[in-house]
This record gives structure tokens, C-alpha cells and sequence, in this order.
């Protein structure tokens, strides 16, 4: 704690890591996530932790399998296709219940793609990434500071949890510097509360197991259901979120991680410009703040999603919002906005609510079966369309389609 | 409100990527809110690099300055890069020493300063890039020459002190240069 100092991303998250108690790390380079293995290479054996260059990522998240078994705080992390290769480990990990953190630091895809940020991999991080039935706790940050706090959040939700946890970043949080300040009081891992699971000299006690893997019949269920009901108690208390100028708001932008610092630029503009705009930004990936978007729907007239992917995330927001509310969708796959392209965006949307008030307020009910391509177009554009396509329905039923 | 977008750039080795460093933590000592983001490509010594650096009274949000109010052009190739992406009004700050064709716009302000020779002059011309910052300073008052003086030891942790004098001296010198 105390003064503000300037950090890389990515340096931030390996001290971050470190002073959260993190005592083990294993991974292999990749950019933009250098620093951080770089980092720790020199840092964590000073504080008696262990840092290991793995021949592979496989082997990276295999060895953090064993060091998460003991209880220790253990961490890794890669950028895209890193992450890839680790997901076979990451579901072993959950399988086995065992806590630990790692952090993607999002390059652009798909394959070798290219170093620069991107946000590509919100599916993969949000719905499991590896094989089976699974969470991981989701936290993405928006500036070097949370890089360097999210660390901690993510050990603490991990071990109360028994899951992984991870950071979504990408290139530019991982790459930029900017000024930092822990929030928090060094960890000793020594004092941290003993694990009643995990492995080590097991003279005097009961044997433990730590596995994946459970032939007997109907076992492998009980433990998913068990595990299903620890997803539900985490959807329920979890969640983390940030909303700015939410009230009374027409449009309401929706984006995390960079893309949300880059709306809160435009949205800057757009308030000078008069017109009623917020921000909502979810902290959480997973859990998703549903309720709280859900919430928006009474209020905003219209949801417009900032992504720098083709629309992964929009998803998400629309399963919150239900159909309650329109959601628009700027997509820079592998691309960076700049402040006045979202800008042009917001006003874009907000046209759209002035063309199609009322339509907007009857909006609900008609807004249950979307077809395919219609996310990118405007309100208004939507009215005439779906007008257009009522009509041809109807000639449809009396004359028959060709 | 104040906001100062940066764009340096120069051959790697020119210390572009480390002024630029130097320029976010004297906004960080000033009471400013600042950013700085490299170009993290396949740059190397000899090649090109850049970097953006934010300076402002509000939050900043994007670190990657694509339309900047300041670029400072350490080298040749950077002038035909960096000069068309300047804001109307704002400015360009070349270095004369190793630039020699001319910026073409006139809607911008262009201040040239012989880097390479006044860090000469100084003791070496490793210290060009602090000419380009004491401009930079000098022509915008962004940050105070003073600010980044006080700077020097909090990015060079380990420079002697005689070099950060020399350092100092650059600075001051690329103030007075550019007004």
C-alpha cells in the first residue's frame, strides 16, 4: 500500500501475483505476456518461491497441477494460443477442484494471429475453454491498476471456491504503464489458513486424493451437481460490476476490459455533445452481471456493445437483457477503436432511438425470435424491416410462397 | 481540462521508447493522470520504434494515441510516418540533426531542434532524446523541465549521477531551443 507507481501491465500483474502470496509459477514465453515470466524469474526466487521456464505450456499447466495439489498459491499464464494448449490442463485443474490463477493476456487470432490486443477470446474464457463440464471465475481488468489487484481477488475466489480464476487482459493492458497502487497488505503465504485437501506429508492423518477422475457409477454426477451448486452460489454472490451515468441514460455502452476504457473516452465526448449516455462494465465475465443488465432494461432505451472481437460478448448481454431491450454491436474483431470511432457509434445508436420512440416502447414483445444477421442495424431500420417482413408473412399465408 | 497526446518515435536505440517513460513519470510527479503504450512489434536496434504517452487532468482512456497533439521525430523514416497523423493545431517537434527533408503541413506548428548536435555539445549524443524532451517541455509546458529532471532517478535507478547531470543539462538546453 501507499504511493502510486508507474508499472507495466504485465509487471503489475506478476507483482500483483507475488505479493498476494503466489509462490509458484511455470510457463513458457509468448507475446505480449512476456514480463510477467520475466518478471518472476528474478522476483519470486527473493521472496523463497520457485519460478520454472517449462519446456511447454503443457507441461507449464501440468506442473501447476501438482504445486496448486499442495496448497500453495500457484499461478501461470500466456497469451491466445498459449492458452490454448493449456486448457486440457485448466480442466483437469477443475476437475480436481484445485485453486489456482492464471491470466491471459489476449493477443489477436485465430491460430498465431498476430501480438497485437484483442479480445477474441471471451467464448473460450467464459464458457470453460477445456473439455467437460466447468467454470473458471473470469475477472477482467481496465487498467494496470486492477491488473496488479485482481490478482489476489483471483487467489482468494479460487481457494473459497476450489476452482481457477483468471484474468481476461489483452496486448494493450498488459503492455501499457500507467500508475498503480496496491490496495492491499503483503500476503505471507505461512499464515495463510491450512487446506484440508491438500497434499503433502500425510503422517498422522488421513490419506488424501486429488483427481479428476471417478469410474464408479453415478459418482461423477454427484460431484458435478455438487460442483453446479457452488456455479449458482457464485452466480449469486460474485458478481462484480461497474456502472457510470447509468441513470437516466438513453444508450447505455456495454464493453469490458480495453474496449471499456476506450468507451469511457467516448462517451466523454458524446456528454459534451448532450447526449444521455453511461457506461456498464462487468468486472466479472464469469459470472456475468445479469440482473444488473437486466436491470437497464426498464431504464436506457437501447444497449450499444463495444467489442474488440465479432461479437462475443454481445451474446452475453443479449441472454441478460432477454429480448427487453435493443442491443446494438460495434465488432472490431482484432481491431482498435480509437474514442471518436465509438463516438460515431453512440451516435449512430442514438439516432436510432430518436427515428423509433414508440416502436422502442413496444419493443419486448415483438423482439423474441431474432434472425441471424440484424444485430448491426438500428432501431429504426429494424421497425421497417420487421414491418416489411409482417407484411410478406401475411402474403405469404394467403398466396403461398415461392 | 488538459490533454496531451505523444507520439515519439525514432530509430531503436535512440532512446524513443525510454523518453517516453521518462515523459509519463514526470506527468505521474506533476499530479497528472498519464499512459504510455510501446509499439511492441518485431522492433529492434537499428530499426524503428515509437511510442505513445498520455498526459491529462481526466482519466485517460485510450493509451494508443492515433491522433496525437505532439509528435517528436527522432529520424527520418519517422517524419513521413508520424507528421500526417498530427492534429490540426498541434505540434512537431523534429530533430534537425538527423531530418533532413521538410514537414509539409501548415496547419501544424513545427519546432526543429538539433538533437544529436546539442547532446554533442553536452557530452554525448546518447542523450538526444532528453534534447527532444526539454523541447517538448519548453514548447508545450505539458510538464515542467524541472519535473522530469526529477524523474531521471526514479526511471534510471541505477545511472550515475554524473550522467543524470548530464541529462539535466540536456534538458534544460532543448528547452531553451525550442522557444
Amino acid at each position: 500500500m501507499g504511493e502510486k507507481i508507474l508499472m507495466k501491465g504485465n509487471e503489475a500483474l506478476a507483482e500483483g501475483a507475488i505479493r498476494a502470496g503466489c509462490r509458484f509459477f511455470s510457463g513458457y514465453p509468448i507475446t505480449p505476456q512476456n514480463e510477467v515470466p520475466e518478471y518472476m524469474s528474478w522476483r519470486l526466487p527473493d521472496e523463497g518461491g520457485t519460478f520454472i521456464q517449462a519446456e511447454s505450456e503443457v507441461a507449464a499447466i501440468n506442473m501447476i497441477y501438482g504445486a496448486a495439489a499442495t496448497g500453495i498459491r500457484a499461478m501461470t499464464s500466456s497469451s491466445s494460443p498459449g492458452i490454448s494448449l493449456k486448457q486440457e490442463g485448466i480442466s483437469y485443474c477443475a476437475g480436481a477442484d484445485l485453486p489456482f490463477f492464471y491470466a491471459n493476456v489476449v493477443r489477436g487470432g485465430p491460430g498465431l494471429g498476430n501480438i497485437a490486443a484483442a479480445q477474441g477470446d471471451y467464448n473460450q474464457s467464459v464458457r470453460g475453454g477445456g473439455h467437460g463440464d466447468y467454470r473458471v471465475i473470469v475477472m477482467a481488468p481496465n487498467s494496470v491498476d486492477e491488473m496488479g489487484n485482481f490478482p489476489k481477488l483471483c487467489f482468494e475466489l479460487a481457494e473459497k471456491y476450489r476452482m481457477p480464476a483468471m484474468v481476461l487482459a489483452d496486448g494493450i493492458l498488459g503492455q501499457m504503464m500507467e500508475p498503480i497502487e496496491f490496495k492491499f497488505e503483503r500476503v505471507d503465504p505461512a499464515k495463510l489458513p491450512a487446506k484440508d485437501w491438500a497434499l503433502g506429508n500425510s503422517a498422522g492423518r488421513a490419506k488424501r486424493v486429488v483427481k479428476s477422475y471417478d469410474l464408479r457409477e453415478g459418482e461423477l454426477e454427484k460431484i458435478n451437481l455438487r460442483r453446479m451448486a457452488a456455479y449458482r452460489k457464485i452466480e449469486q454472490d460474485e458478481v462484480r460490476f461497474e456502472a457510470k451515468n447509468c441513470e437516466g441514460a438513453d444508450l447505455v455502452v456495454v464493453a469490458y476490459g480495453t474496449s471499456s476504457r476506450i468507451a469511457a473516452g467516448a462517451i466523454k465526448l458524446a456528454r459534451d455533445k448532450g447526449l444521455k449516455v453511461g457506461l456498464f462494465r462487468p468486472i466479472t465475465l464469469w459470472p456475468f452481471p445479469k440482473k444488473q443488465l437486466a436491470g437497464l432494461a426498464g431504464k436506457a432505451k437501447k444497449l450499444l456493445v463495444v467489442e474488440m472481437s465479432m461479437g462475443q460478448f454481445v451474446d452475453d448481454v443479449r441472454l441478460a437483457v432477454n429480448g427487453a431491450i435493443a442491443v446494438d454491436l460495434y465488432a472490431r474483431p482484432a481491431g482498435i477503436p480509437s474514442a471518436e470511432e465509438v463516438m460515431a457509434e453512440i451516435e449512430k445508436a442514438c439516432q436510432g432511438i430518436k427515428a423509433a420512440p414508440a416502436a422502442t416502447a413496444a419493443a419486448p414483445k415483438q423482439r423474441g425470435r431474432p434472425k441471424g444477421s440484424k444485430n448491426k442495424k438500428t432501431k429504426a431500420k429494424r421497425t421497417v424491416r420487421k414491418r416489411a417482413a409482417r407484411k410478406q408473412a401475411k402474403r405469404g399465408r394467403k398466396g403461398g410462397r415461392r | 481540462m488538459m490533454y496531451q497526446g505523444i507520439r515519439i518515435s525514432g530509430f531503436g536505440g535512440q532512446g524513443v521508447i525510454s523518453a517516453g517513460i521518462l515523459l509519463a513519470q514526470a506527468g505521474l510527479l506533476e499530479g497528472k493522470n498519464v499512459s504510455w503504450f510501446p509499439a511492441y512489434g518485431a522492433e529492434m536496434r537499428g530499426g524503428t520504434a515509437n511510442c505513445s504517452v498520455v498526459i491529462a487532468s481526466d482519466e485517460v482512456s485510450s493509451p494508443v494515441v492515433s491522433r496525437p497533439d505532439t509528435v517528436i521525430v527522432m529520424n527520418e523514416p519517422s517524419l513521413a510516418k508520424f507528421e500526417p497523423l498530427v492534429k490540426p493545431g498541434g505540434l512537431l517537434i523534429i530533430n534537425s540533426s538527423l531530418v533532413k527533408s521538410q514537414p509539409t503541413r501548415k496547419d501544424i506548428r513545427v519546432v526543429a531542434v538539433a538533437c544529436n548536435k546539442i547532446a554533442e555539445e553536452v557530452g554525448t549524443t546518447k542523450i538526444a532524446n532528453m534534447v527532444a524532451l526539454g523541447a517538448f517541455a519548453g514548447a508545450t509546458g505539458a510538464v515542467s523541465v524541472d519535473g522530469i529532471a526529477k524523474a531521471l532517478p526514479k526511471v534510471f535507478k541505477r545511472a550515475k549521477p554524473e550522467m543524470l547531470q548530464m541529462n539535466v543539462t540536456a534538458l534544460k538546453m532543448g528547452a531553451a531551443a525550442a522557444k
